[in-house]
C-alpha cells in the first residue's frame, strides 16, 4: 500500500486532487480511498487530504502519518511546517514552488521535486491553480499512477475546456520531472 | 457496476435506485452532500420524486413522517444536532409504525460544537424503536440503505431504520463501490405495500391518543416487533446475497474470532483499522480478533453471546458513552452475558470522539490494556494534560 499526504488551504482543491488520484489508480484496476481531513473548516485554513493506493480493498481508515508520497500544492504552508514529517525513507515529496519560499533540506533519502505548478498552469490554463501540474509531476517522480489513467480520470471529472486544459497541464507537469530530474 | 464514488454520492445514487416518491432534508454537515446529490438530480430528471425543502430537522421529520402515513417510499439524511432534533419526530415515526429510511452521518454533539466524527448522535436515539445499522465502508453503507428499507417496510415490522456512516471518514471518502442494477433492486425492493396509510376513501387516524388503557400495549408490541426483526434481516440478508451476488452478513462480521484470546467489538469504519492491526498481531502469533457490530437496534444479544462466549478478553470499543454510566454497547453487551457461566472479562474503551484520530497505535494499544484489569469506561488517547481539576 503507498499512501499520499497533500498538504494545501481549504478551498485550493485539495480534495479534488486526492479524487483524481484515486481515480486514476482506479483506472489502472487498483483501489483507492481518497479522504480529506479539516482542520479548522473555513477557507484559508491549513488542511490535509489522503490517499491510500493499494492493489486490494483498503480498510485502514485512519489519517496517514508516514507517507510515502508529499505534495505541496501551497508552499506557504512550509513555513514553519516540516512537510517532511514522518515521510518514509527513500519517499517524495513535490512541492508547487514559490519563490519567496525556501524548499525544505531533503532527509533520509527523501527526493524532493520542485515544480512551478502555478506558473505552469497560469500559462496553460490562464489561473494558478496548479493541483494537476502537481499531478502529472507526481506520475513521472514516483510512476505510481500512468499519465493516461491521469488524463482519464480528468476527462471524467472535468468537461470540455477545462478537462482540456487539465490534461495539457498535467503533461506540463510530467515532461518538466522527466526534463529537469533525469535519472542518471 | 463498479465505480470510484464519494459515499454521500454513494448514498444519494443508492437511494435513486429505491425509488423513494419524498425526499426531505436539511443541510447539515457531514451529510450535507447526500441531500445535494439527491436534490440535483430530481432537478434533473434523474429522480422521480419530491423534494421538499424545510426550515430544520424537525420538519424534514415530519415531512417524511406525512410522506409514509400517506403510503409513499420516504428518505431523508442528517447528522448529529440534526438528529436530535428529529429525536421528538423519530418518536412518533417508531410508534406510527412508518417505514423510512434515514442515513446518519455520524458527528459529534454540541457543545463544544464539532463537525467531526463519533456515535453520541446515533446511539443517543436508540430507544426510539427505530433500527440501527453501522457501516465499515461505503459498499456497506449502500447494502444497508438496501437492507433497511427491505427490513422496516416488512409488513410484519413496519418500522424507520437509520443507517449510520461516519461522518468524512466515509461521507467525504472516495472509495470503489459496487453500485447495484436497478433490475436488481426493484427485485429485492417491490413496491411499498404500507400496512395502512392515510387515505380519503378509507378514513384513519394515525398517532391518536394512547390512554393508559392501550399506550402499554403499543410499546409492548414495538417491544415485540424490535425482537422479531432480527429474524427478518437474517432473511432479508439470505435474500441480498442471491439477489447481489455479495453477502451483508445480519447482525455482525467475525473477523479471526474462533481461536481469539482476545477480541475487540466495535461499529463503523473503525472496524477496517482494527483488521489491519488484528492481521499484524497475527502475523506477530497474538491471538487476536475482531467482531465488526452491524446491527445495534434491534440488538442481536442471543447471536453475540455465541459468537464471543469462548473469547476470554473482549473489549467493547465505542465513539460514544452515556455520560455518568458506561459506553452503550458496553452495556449492552454486559447485559447480554449477565448470569452466564464463565463469561468474558469485558472491557468498556471509549475512544475518536469528535474526530480524534483513531490509529492502528491506538488499536493495539487497547488490545494492550485488556491483558490489564477489567476496565468498565476507559477513555483512550485522552492529553490529561489538557484536563483541568
Amino acid at each position: 500500500m503507498k499512501e499520499i499526504r497533500i498538504h494545501a488551504r481549504a478551498g485550493q482543491g485539495a480534495i479534488t486532487t486526492a479524487q483524481l488520484l484515486g481515480m486514476a489508480a482506479f483506472a489502472q484496476e487498483r483501489y483507492a480511498y481518497a479522504f480529506p481531513h479539516f482542520g479548522a473548516a473555513r477557507m484559508g485554513a491549513p488542511m490535509n487530504s489522503f490517499v491510500r493506493i493499494d492493489d486490494k480493498e483498503i480498510r485502514l481508515r485512519s489519517q496517514v502519518y508516514e507517507p510515502d508520497y508529499v505534495l505541496v500544492v501551497d508552499a506557504t504552508l512550509m513555513r514553519g511546517f516540516d512537510v517532511l514529517s514522518g515521510l518514509k525513507p527513500g519517499g517524495a515529496v513535490i512541492i508547487n514552488e514559490r519563490e519567496d519560499v525556501p524548499n525544505p533540506e531533503a532527509r533520509d533519502g527523501a527526493n524532493i521535486y520542485s515544480v512551478p505548478a502555478n506558473k505552469i498552469a497560469q500559462e496553460v490554463l490562464g489561473r494558478p491553480l496548479g493541483n494537476t501540474v502537481l499531478l502529472g509531476a507526481f506520475a513521472a517522480a514516483t510512476g505510481e499512477i500512468e499519465l493516461e489513467a491521469l488524463n482519464k480520470a480528468i476527462s471524467e471529472r472535468f468537461a470540455g475546456k477545462v478537462a482540456e486544459g487539465n490534461i495539457e497541464a498535467a503533461k506540463r507537469g510530467f515532461d518538466y520531472i522527466k526534463e529537469n530530474y533525469a535519472k542518471d | 457496476m463498479k465505480e470510484f464514488l464519494e459515499g454521500s454520492r454513494t448514498v444519494a445514487r443508492t437511494v435513486r435506485l429505491c425509488r423513494p416518491g419524498v425526499i426531505a432534508a436539511y443541510p447539515i454537515t457531514p451529510q450535507t452532500h447526500i441531500v445535494e446529490d439527491l436534490a440535483q438530480m430530481v432537478a434533473d430528471g434523474e429522480l422521480d420524486s419530491q423534494f421538499i425543502n424545510v426550515e430544520s430537522e424537525h420538519s424534514a421529520a415530519s415531512v417524511v413522517l406525512g410522506a409514509v402515513a400517506a403510503g409513499v417510499r420516504a428518505f431523508s439524511a442528517t447528522s448529529s444536532q440534526g438528529l436530535l432534533l428529529m429525536a421528538e419526530v423519530i418518536f412518533n415515526i417508531a410508534g406510527m409504525r412508518l417505514p423510512l429510511v434515514i442515513v446518519n452521518a455520524n458527528r459529534a454533539v454540541s457543545a463544544p460544537i464539532n463537525i467531526w466524527n463519533d456515535h453520541q448522535d446515533s446511539v443517543t436515539v436508540r430507544d426510539a424503536g427505530i433500527l440501527q445499522f453501522y457501516a465499515e465502508n461505503n459498499q456497506e453503507v449502500a447494502d444497508l440503505v438496501l437492507l433497511a428499507y427491505r427490513v422496516g417496510e416488512d409488513p410484519k415490522i413496519s418500522l424507520p431504520a437509520l443507517v449510520c456512516m461516519d461522518g468524512y471518514i466515509l461521507t467525504h471518502g472516495h472509495e470503489v463501490v459496487d453500485i447495484p442494477e436497478q433490475k436488481q433492486v426493484d427485485k429485492f425492493l417491490p413496491e411499498f405495500q404500507p400496512v395502512v396509510k392515510l387515505d380519503p376513501e378509507n378514513p384513519e387516524t394515525m398517532g391518536y391518543l394512547g390512554t393508559p388503557e392501550i399506550y402499554m400495549e403499543t410499546r409492548y408490541a414495538l417491544q415485540e416487533t424490535m425482537l422479531e426483526a432480527l429474524e427478518v434481516i437474517t432473511s432479508a440478508s439470505q435474500e441480498f446475497e442471491r439477489i447481489f451476488g455479495r453477502a451483508l452478513p445480519p447482525f455482525y462480521e467475525a473477523y479471526k474470532l474462533e481461536d481469539a484470546e482476545r477480541a475487540i467489538v466495535a461499529m463503523g469504519s473503525v472496524a477496517g483499522t482494527i483488521k489491519e492491526v488484528v492481521d499484524e498481531m497475527r502475523q506477530e502469533g497474538q491471538k487476536v480478533g475482531l467482531l465488526k457490530l452491524i446491527t445495534y437496534r434491534p440488538f442481536p444479544a442471543d447471536a453475540l453471546y455465541e459468537a464471543l462466549e469462548n473469547v476470554p478478553e473482549i473489549a467493547v470499543l465505542e465513539k460514544a458513552i452515556s455520560m455518568g454510566a458506561f459506553g452503550p454497547v458496553y452495556t449492552d453487551l454486559k447485559a447480554s452475558f449477565q448470569g452466564k457461566e464463565a463469561a468474558p472479562k469485558i472491557s468498556g474503551f471509549v475512544i475518536g470522539l469528535g474526530g480524534r484520530d483513531v490509529s492502528k497505535d491506538s488499536i493495539r494499544r487497547v488490545f494492550e490494556e485488556l491483558r490489564g484489569p477489567q476496565t468498565p469506561a476507559k477513555f483512550m488517547d485522552v492529553k490529561t494534560e489538557l484536563v483541568t481539576a
